[in-house]
């Protein structure tokens, strides 16, 4: 009982994570609204960063920079590419926005099912042409 | 209340914040260098993006049609798979984890005596995988391009006439 409780504890982090990934995801699938769509894969993408730098952790450690008093450092790789992570995420979350934009000038909305159905209308007044 | 919040600029101040706070948890990880990325870029240019893009396409959201029952299966589904999947997992702070004893000592030493600056996330990130950071810099080029790219043709014919005298 005693190991099953601490091992709870140790596990926090990735809970957290699951938590955060599955809204991310939830908020992806149930909203029609493609701005909301974006904000929850940059939700879903900070569950990631999360669950690597969590697990870069070393108790007792500190910030791996090398300043001649401390010996234990937290894992410095998980930092490395998280940087990379956050600065790759931010580019593709600006290409998805402008991908965003130029929906509403083609379309005049960016809410899933009303784009849908204007792709239908437009589908069928060709079949009608032909 | 991110998901539940229907008008998108509360949305998006709200997800500033979120950056912010974590942030401020990455520093109590010991990742320093990340927290300042992350407040700087995901929630000082993100949230920029965010307010330009809504004032763009405007900032009230359609409240959600279809039955919610899908995507809540997903999510419980995918939680319950990925919570049995941390089972195996190390301990948070654990030492000993696989992720802490190989290569990263030889990235420590190397570092005092092969690099000679004091921030080993510097020294990985420019030398030991150099590679990768030229990688992202091609990512976000490419990125920067297409978003030029897809914003410049696709303008509205008034405002191309109103900002032609500037390009």
């Amino acid at each position: 009982m005693v190991n099953a409780f601490t091992s709870s504890i140790g596990h926090f982090n990735y809970w957290a994570s699951v938590l955060l990934m599955t809204s991310g995801i939830y908020i992806v699938l149930s909203r029609g609204n493609l701005i909301k769509k974006i904000i929850g894969l940059n939700l879903f993408q900070v569950s990631v960063f999360m669950l690597f730098i969590s697990m870069g952790k070393v108790t007792g450690g500190t910030a791996p920079i090398l300043t001649g008093r401390h010996e234990i450092f937290s894992n410095p790789l998980p930092h490395v590419l998280i940087l990379t992570a956050i600065v790759v995420g931010v580019a593709t979350t600006a290409i998805g926005l402008a991908l965003v934009v130029r929906i509403k000038y083609a379309y005049g909305t960016i809410e899933e099912d009303e784009i849908l159905a204007l792709d239908l209308a437009r589908e069928q007044m060709d079949a009608r042409a032909q | 209340m991110i998901i539940r919040i229907q008008n998108l600029f509360p949305v998006v101040m709200l997800s500033g914040a979120f950056s912010l706070l974590s942030a401020a948890l990455f520093v109590s990880m010991d990742a320093v260098d990340v927290a300042f990325t992350e407040a700087a870029v995901g929630a000082g240019i993100a949230t920029v993006l965010y307010l330009s893009a809504i004032s763009l396409t405007g900032a009230i959201e359609k409240p959600p049609s279809g039955s919610r029952a899908i995507p809540l299966l997903v999510m419980t589904g995918l939680a319950a798979m990925l919570l049995y999947g941390t089972a195996d997992m190390p301990a948070y702070g654990d030492a000993n984890a696989p992720a802490h004893i190989h290569l990263m000592p030889e990235y420590i030493t190397g570092t005092r005596t092969q690099i000679g600056i004091p921030n080993i996330v510097s020294s990985i990130l420019a030398s030991y995988r150099g590679f990768d950071t030229l990688g992202e810099t091609g990512v976000i080029f490419t990125a920067g391009a297409g978003v030029l790219l897809l914003l410049r043709r696709g303008r509205p014919r008034r405002e191309l006439a109103n900002q032609g005298g500037n390009e």
